[in-house]
Formats: structure tokens, sequence, C-alpha cells
């Protein structure tokens, strides 16, 4: 959809891109990532026309930018919205104003449709009651939603985020992380993101792009990145992913990998460990709890799989938004089996019942909710990596904790 | 200018060098200035237009009116008081109305009104778009379609052009009534020659001179002020918020003194 063909822009004798090649597909969510000052805000204000190369082509769809009339550039910038690192909302103006401004100024709609729109807008990122308020008056997630309505009020084909999670707590990162994920499939947008949060954005991209030096160093998926022979992957990317998961305080990837290869080495006479793969709907959680309460949900079952499972060795990591592996190298399958209903019982009882206070979720009358835990139980061997693994414990997945709030109050 | 031919200038050619690039850096932010103001004049005409500049000429006009009112008061007072002790030396008191109304159509009430507006909103002009830029809101509005120079500078300046001659009509009369308070109330000068004086000597060429200088002085402060605020970011001598500090004072310090300056042109093409 968008390509860069050796572009290349100088802030007086500092070149910032030096001749950088890379594509970003339709209806897909890149993630540009590279160390301070590497260029990653640059590229994207060039894609949206706030910069422009000092060398070098961009392309939409086939047909150079730089070469387009003044008609064709207009359409091409309304196809593109940009969600600022630091939200740029208009201070004196109320979240309806600010959500409206692009329509009322920038279209020839009618107020009656640009109300219905907005509102619509304002209802679908939950901000209904904020709509009267200033973005003074909210948030910092919220002020992140009020951002994302103004940049969806437009129906944008593209959506560029500008370091959306930088200066969150893990839950706040995890939560925005999750409603860009959740916003591109509800509206069907191509996604290009500047973030560092690992490992939730692994999670949501297709493709990652790594700017290293002023070039490309990588462009495709993350499991690919780690395979490749460049300093980018032993000094970037590894470092960023560093020991822990932030949200759930289980294993990086990186780690848990490094940790799966050396228990395998040591359990080379037994051969098998058993796997337990602990997962949770995550997206009917987000719309049945909301973004933050489904973030607490996670750092909950994170954080009890972990004190469970590492007193027996065990070790853990987030597969996907709401997948956990577990691998239980010293536990026989039987073993396994009982220790994980005895945990599912554990689960539903000490975590799970105190779920409506450490959530934000709304209880009463007309509005509760239902939490599932699953988990899948499989034997693993050394010749299986992790991705098969996976796959086996899914097909063996059942229900092991079940909580349902009580209107009238506690858990049943 | 490489490294070598910099270590090899002459002590003696560095002021002139000095001067050079600051004679250049004028004409350059001139011409800037210049062109910024014109793009920003044709773009009032555009759609959707009206509602800004209305709110505009609130911020700009209604709410520095209380301040221009007194001050053009309390300036009238001043020359009532003033004139009236010089004149009557020479036995002329009668001439007072004539040369407090001569004072303020023509010079005073453009010229102070011209400052009250820059202190008053002026200052804010330049702070509030100085803003808008260090916080990438003006990059916002790019994104958004919406031309930064069409939404935030010719509202202003449009209010500007509006509310100046107003605001200096309005100070010209209190000014006047404000001679006749001390002039005639206090000192005990003769109402009616005050009146009749002022109906004698002041001409519609008056009153159109000191329209013009208002307007004149409209379009400095305003393009000025909004100037200074949205190339914030460009200064070399700071960052962030103290670059909107320094902004908001240069555009003060600046509109005020080409202010004067023009006063002196404008005058001396009306003469």
């Amino acid at each position: 959809m968008i390509e860069f063909r050796n572009v290349t822009k100088r802030f007086g004798e500092r070149i910032v891109l030096d001749q950088v090649n890379l594509e970003i597909y339709e209806n897909q969510i890149t993630t540009i990532m590279g160390k301070s000052g590497a260029g990653k805000t640059v590229l994207l204000k060039h894609i949206i026309g706030l910069l422009s190369p000092d060398a070098g082509t961009i392309l939409f769809r086939g047909k150079p930018v730089s070469q387009m009339r003044k008609g064709r550039w207009n359409r091409y910038r309304s196809k593109i919205s940009y969600l600022f690192q630091n939200n740029a909302l208009f201070d004196s103006m109320t979240v309806f104003d600010n959500v409206a401004l692009p329509l009322r100024q920038a279209t020839t709609m009618s107020s009656k449709e640009i109300d219905e729109k907005v509102m619509a807008r304002i209802e679908q990122t939950d901000l209904t009651e904020a709509a009267t308020q200033y973005p003074s008056e909210l948030s910092g997630g919220m002020q992140k939603r009020v951002a994302l309505a103004r940049a969806l009020v437009t129906d944008p084909v593209i959506v560029l985020f500008d370091e959306p999670t930088t200066g969150q707590d893990p839950i706040r990162k995890n939560v925005i992380l999750s409603t860009i994920a959740h916003y591109r499939k509800k509206f069907g947008f191509t996604a290009v993101l500047v973030s560092h949060d690992i490992p939730d954005v692994y999670f949501i991209s297709d493709r990652i792009i790594v700017l290293w030096e002023g070039k490309t160093a990588f462009q495709g998926p993350y499991e690919e990145s780690m395979k490749v022979d460049h300093p980018m992957a032993e000094e970037f990317l590894r470092s960023l992913e560093g020991f822990q998961d932030e949200l759930t305080g289980l294993l990086s990837k990186q780690m848990f990998r490094a940790r799966y290869a050396v228990t395998l080495n040591e359990r080379q006479a037994e051969r098998t460990v058993t796997a337990v793969l602990f997962s949770v709907r995550f997206d009917l959680l987000v719309e049945t709890l909301g973004h933050v309460a489904a973030a607490e949900v996670l750092k909950i079952l994170g954080r009890y799989v972990n004190t469970n499972f590492t007193a027996l060795g065990g070790f853990s990591v987030r597969t996907h938004t709401g997948e956990i592996l577990a691998i239980l190298p010293y536990t026989d399958f039987q073993e396994g089996q009982q220790l994980v209903k005895s945990f599912g019982e554990g689960l539903q009882k000490e975590a799970l019942s105190n779920m409506e206070a450490s959530t934000e979720a709304k209880i009463g009358i007309t509005s509760c909710f239902e939490i599932s835990v699953y988990a899948g139980i499989t034997e693993a061997n050394s010749s299986e990596d992790i991705d098969r693994i996976i796959e086996k414990a899914r097909a063996n997945r059942g229900i092991i904790a079940i909580y349902r709030c009580d209107p009238k109050g506690g858990g049943l | 200018m490489d490294t070598r031919s910099r270590q090899s200038a002459k002590p003696w050619a560095v002021p002139f060098r000095t001067l050079g690039r600051s004679v250049i850096d004028l004409v350059d932010n001139l011409g800037a200035a210049t062109l910024f103001f014109g793009q920003a004049f044709l773009l009032i005409f555009r759609p959707k237009q009206f509602p800004e500049i209305v709110q505009q000429i609130y911020h700009i006009g209604a709410r520095s009116s209380n301040i221009v009112l007194l001050i053009g008061l309390f300036t009238g007072m001043v020359l009532g008081l003033q004139l009236y002790y010089s004149l009557v030396k020479f036995g002329a008191e009668g001439i007072l109305g004539s040369v407090v109304a001569l004072s303020l159509i023509r010079e005073m009430g453009p010229v102070l009104t011209a400052i009250m507006i820059t202190a008053r909103a002026g200052s804010s002009m330049a702070a509030e778009i100085g803003i808008l830029r260090i916080s990438e809101q003006i990059d916002a509005l790019y994104t958004m379609r919406i031309d930064p120079i069409r939404y935030l500078v010719s509202p202003r300046v449009a209010a500007s052009i509006i509310s100046f001659p107003l605001l200096t009509a309005f100070f010209d009369l209190i000014g006047i009534l404000g001679g006749y308070l001390t002039g005639v109330i206090l000192l005990g000068g003769n109402g009616g020659t005050y009146f009749s004086r002022i109906q004698s000597s002041v001409d519609l060429a008056d009153v159109r001179g000191g329209f013009v200088k208002s307007l004149v002085f409209a379009v400095i402060v305003s393009t000025i002020c909004c100037y200074q605020g949205y190339f914030t970011h460009l200064r070399s001598d700071s960052h962030g918020a103290r670059s909107v500090s320094l902004s908001t004072t240069s555009a003060v310090v600046l509109s005020c003194v080409v202010v004067l300056i023009a006063d002196y042109v404008v005058t001396s093409f009306l003469m």
C-alpha cells in the first residue's frame, strides 16, 4: 500500500533516513521499531506529508506521492489519520468539539450529520459520559481514546500511531495496544505503529520494521527478526525484550526459549515434559468488561500461574494476548492433570473471587459478566518446537475455572 | 561558510559579518512576514471563517474594550489638565477642546489603542499559537487537512482589522470626554466653547488619518504576534516553553516598536 524507495532525509548535516526502503501492506498492523533518534517519527511524518524527503520516492498504491496534483494529494491525505505521541488535543475544546473538529473544518457535512457521526465514534470508544468534558479533566488513557476517536471520525484508510504507549504503566500499555487491535478489526484500517512494548506489540503486529543507523535493518514477521544475523537483533531487539513480561511477571519469550532449551538438555533421559496452555477469551473480556478490566484479568492469571508453577520448577510465557504457556519439567502427564485441576479450583476461589474489586468492571442488576479460564495439557518432547506444543495443548482445551458475578454481591 | 574560511576571517571583519547577517535576517523575516500576512489575508474569505472571526472579535475587540476605555479616559483627563494650565498662560484656554480632540484623533488614539491591544490581545495571540505549535497541535491541524493559517491566523487578522478602528473610535470619544471632565468640570473652562472648537477644528481628513493608522496598526500587530507564535519552533535561542515566553516578549516589543515607526511613516504621508 505504501512503499519507501531509497528515501533520504537530512536535518542539517545529520542523516536521519539513509536510503530507506520499506513496504507497508493494506489491512495489517505494521510496527516500526528502532533506537531513540533512529527516525521512526520522521518516517511517520513523511507518510502524512508533514515532512518531505530530500531524496527518494514515497509511493501510495504504486503512485509517487510527490507527483500527485493538489486534488489527488488532498484525497490521499484524507485517507490518513495521525495519532500524536502526546495526543495533540485542543485543551480549550470539549471532547465532542475535539472529535468534531476535522469534520466541521475539512468537510461539507451538515451539522446534523456531524453530530450523529461524532456521537457514534464517541460511543464506540466508550467516551459517552466524557463528551462534554475537557481533555484536562480526563485520565491519560481516556485522552488517548479521544485522540483515537478524532483520528477515526474521518473513516481513514491508514492510521499512524506515534508511540501511543509512552509513559503508561503495563496495564495501560496493554489496554492501548489491545484497543488499537480491537478497533483495527472493528473499523478495518491499516495501522502503522511506533512502539517498543514487547511482548504486547508483537501480539498485535502483523509485521515489524526495524530502523537501524538510518536504514531498514529488518522488515517482516517478528519471529523472523530474531533469526536475522544483524547487530540490530543482538543489540536492540533482545535487549528490548528483557527478562520479564511487565504485565504478568512471566518470562519474556527470549528467556523462555533459553530456559526451555536448557531444560530439555538437562532432561535428555526423560525425553518428555508436560506443557499446559492457559487461556482466556480476551476479545470477549474486552467486549464485556472493557479494556482495563480485561488487562487486569490477564495480569491476575499471569501472576497466579507464576506463583503456583515456579515453586514446582516450572516456567511460563505469554504466547498471545490471552494465552500463557507453562512448562512443567518435573511433572508427568497424570500429575499435571491433577495439578491443573487443583490450580483451577484455587484460581476460582482465591484469585477470581475478588475480581469485582480488582477490576473496574461495572456490576449491577443489568450488567454482569462471566470469566472462563481454559487450560489444555499435553506432553512435549525435544523434537517439537514451541508452536507445535501450543497447537497440541490448544486441542485439549477445557474450562478449569469460571467466574460469574452475582448482582447481589460476590461471585458464583 | 566552512571551517577553513571561518578560521581565516580577519578580526576586523567580524562586526561587518555580524551586521551583514543581521540585515539578511531582517530582510528574510520581513519577506516571510509579508507573505505570511498575504496568505492569511486571502484565506479570510474562505468558507467557514465567519464563526471563528466573530469569536476572535470577542477576544481581541470586546474583551479589550474595558482597558482601552479606561486608558482613553485617563489620557483625555491628563491632556485636559496639562493643556489647560499651558494654554491659560497664553490666554488660549478656549482652544482646549480642539487641541485635545486633534491630539487624540490624529495621534494618541490610534497609537495608544494599538499598544494597549498589543499588550492584552497580541501577547495572548503569540502565546496561544506558540503553545499550539510546541504541543504539535498545529501539526495535528495539518494532519486533519485543516490549513493552520486559515484556522488560526486569518480570523485573528480579520478580527484585528475590524476591532482596531472601532476601539480607536471609542478611545477618542472617551478621551474627549476625559478632557472635558478636567478642563471644564474640574478647572472651570467653558463647556460650550470646548465642544464648538472641536466641531470647528476637527475635519474628516483627521478622522480618516486616524482610521488609516488604526488599520495599519491592526495589520502590523496581528501579523507580528501571529508570526512570532507560529514560528516559535524555529527560534534558535531556545526551545519548548521558554521559546513561547521569548516569542511572546518579542511579539509585544516588536509590535510596539514597529507601531511607533509606522506611525511616523504614515503621518509623514498624511501630512
